[in-house]
């Protein structure tokens, strides 16, 4: 990072981890002066006060027409702020937009500055897409995994069956009809339920 | 089949892309719709200007701020189809509403009344504080254009902030704003909390005022000129079938559902139908052309709309009057590719592409490519003309 005068970034986003994450990446970049926003109350007044450099935000915050109307304002007044990066830049910034971010950064800063802070932004913002997936991936195994715990107990009580066995019956179910063991064991305890079987 | 993806925000006048999507009109046309629904405008024209999504249910003046690169690198876009006349109202909360006493009456009254109190607030060192839903939004032209015809100052007498459409209830309920200018169905959403009271309707400051549009990126309309003139034909049919008051209430159920509005039905219904309930707990209130979805020829693009838009901006410092300003801002709307996509169908075609605007006081004939087009009233509240070939008297006029 050029030894000019320290970027001084804002971070707006109403989820924590993800902020967080952000912020990580720049300092582990060599950026400092990082400010996390959280909060949609007030956001204008506290950047404002903030006077920050460049302004990462996610695509989605509700909180967007409100502060370009107070970037349209600052500039009538004192401070020019433009949108994004220059136009020669556009295929970055339709990455950016992609991965779900906006950035409005104070005009005339040089494109080489805040190129890295935006692609790094996009970086961070794919990774946390990339975790929540497996995080609710992972959710979704678990709950597979107890359905076909349930399932096995049930055949093992009414069956009396042993476990192997019982996972046996459901795999050759599943291979028969072409379907997923978790499926077939969620299919089993629903007729159960509806049946009054379980309790 | 040739996918549109449409940028959408949780309003009314959103139904034709979601009837013509939900009703299979636009699959009937050979094109799918597939929706795309954001809290706020910015993130609906960023979708849109860098390809997120192909076209967009956008404000008028923001598709000519962004064409015209106002605030922003400048982005050619094109507005082929009008997605409704109209359909916002001014409210103000419970407090400016009894201090105002009674609404719902002349329109003339009710802006003498409100920016007298304005004034008055100023007096005492307040303002009012007013939400609109965007800087370059026609709410904000509007409630300009009322207030400074009533004998108020929108940037010194009152103050003008800026809420998204969706948070505009809640402003109310936490005593953040005195009014606002929103479309629906948030202003039915305050009132029923008994948090505000609509004073006037937009329609009733200018007869047909321009509103929403469906924008394109200009590379869109280029390369896929078919399937525009598709998509336009199956926007036109749900225009036919929103305009029919025996499925209002089919189509307002439509819109409640959480992936469109998610507000309920007989809230929704109250803009379709035009009959509005402005206070909570009161009668219903028919409001005559409220929303404007359909005849008329409502969707085609007079540029002389876009014109009257650009005039507002420039009178309030919000884009500069510069060489070919007016050429530039009518560029945006395209009666040309209206007219190209809805030939050979039952669409009334104007042959013109600019009217007077404001200059029908009661219903009129006019000249049409096919059918027989009825122009119904439109003009503003006080009167004044827009003739978009004198449109720098007009601006000049209004900068004494």
């Amino acid at each position: 990072m050029p030894k000019e005068v320290p970027l001084k970034i804002a971070v707006v986003d109403e989820s924590v981890a993800r902020a967080a994450m952000i912020e990580e990446g720049l300092r582990e970049a060599g950026f400092s002066d990082i400010h996390l926003l959280l909060e949609r109350n007030g956001l204008v007044a506290r950047l404002t006060t903030l006077a920050p450099d460049v302004v990462l935000i996610n695509l989605e915050n509700p909180g967007r027409d409100i502060l370009e109307e107070s970037f349209a304002i600052s500039r009538a007044l004192a401070r020019p702020i433009a949108m994004f990066v220059d136009q020669s830049d556009e295929r970055s910034i339709a990455e950016a937009v992609d991965a779900g971010i906006s950035a409005y950064i104070v005009d005339g800063l040089r494109k080489e500055r805040i190129k890295p802070i935006l692609e790094l932004a996009v970086r961070r913002f794919h990774a946390f897409s990339r975790l929540q997936q497996e995080l609710s991936d992972a959710k979704s195994a678990l709950a597979e995994r107890k359905a076909i715990d349930k399932a096995k107990a049930l055949l093992m009580k009414r069956r009396g069956i042993d476990e192997p066995a019982a996972y046996a019956l459901l795999r050759k179910q599943a291979m028969d009809t072409g379907r997923r063991v978790a499926d077939i064991a969620e299919a089993l305890l629903t007729a159960e339920t509806l049946l009054g079987g379980l309790s | 089949m040739s996918r549109f993806r449409i940028g959408f925000v949780p309003l009314v006048d959103a139904v034709l892309p979601i009837v013509a999507h939900a009703l299979g009109l636009a699959a009937r046309e050979g094109v799918s719709i597939e929706l795309v629904r954001d809290p706020s405008w910015a993130t609906v024209r960023d979708r849109l200007i860098y390809g997120q999504t192909d076209a967009a249910h956008l404000l008028a003046p923001l598709a000519i701020a962004t064409a015209m690169g106002l605030d922003r690198p400048a982005v050619p876009l094109g507005a082929p189809f009008m997605l409704g006349l109209n359909g916002n109202t001014v409210t103000v909360s419970a407090r400016v509403a009894a201090l105002l006493g009674g609404e719902g009456g002349d329109v003339a009254a009710t802006g003498r009344a409100l920016a007298a109190l304005a004034r008055s607030e100023v007096a005492v060192g307040r303002r009012l504080r007013f939400a609109v839903v965007h800087r370059y939004s026609s709410h904000n032209y509007m409630l300009r254009y009322w207030l400074a015809a009533s004998g108020c100052d929108p940037d010194r007498d009152v103050e003008i902030i800026v809420v998204p459409p969706p948070f505009v209830a809640e402003a109310f309920a936490l005593g953040e704003i005195d009014g606002s200018c929103v479309g629906e169905p948030w202003n039915s959403v305050a009132v029923e909390r008994g948090d505000a009271v609509i004073v006037a309707a937009t329609s009733q400051i200018w007869n047909r005022g321009v509103e929403k549009l469906l924008a394109f990126r200009q590379g869109v309309l280029d390369e896929r000129s078919e399937d525009v003139a598709a998509l336009l034909r199956a926007l036109h049919e749900a225009g036919r079938i929103v305009a029919d008051p025996g499925r209002h209430e089919e189509i307002a159920a439509l819109l409640a559902a959480p992936e469109y509005i998610g507000q309920p039905s007989d809230l929704i219904l109250r803009a379709l139908s035009g009959k509005l309930v402005l206070r909570h707990d009161a009668e219903i209130t028919p409001i005559e052309d409220f929303l404007v979805l359909h005849r008329e020829a409502a969707n085609f693009p007079w540029r002389s709309q876009a014109m009257w838009l650009y005039s507002q901006m420039v009178r309030w410092g919000h884009a500069p009057l510069g060489e070919g300003g007016f050429e530039a801002a009518a560029a945006v709307f395209r009666p040309d590719i209206y007219r190209a996509a809805l030939a050979g169908t039952d669409a009334i075609l104007p042959s013109a592409s600019a009217k007077v605007e404001g200059a029908i006081a009661r219903s009129l004939g006019a000249g049409s490519v096919t059918g027989r087009l009825i122009l119904g009233p439109d003009r503003f509240f006080d009167g004044v003309l827009f003739d978009p070939d004198r449109a720098l008297d007009y601006v000049a006029a209004q900068a004494r």
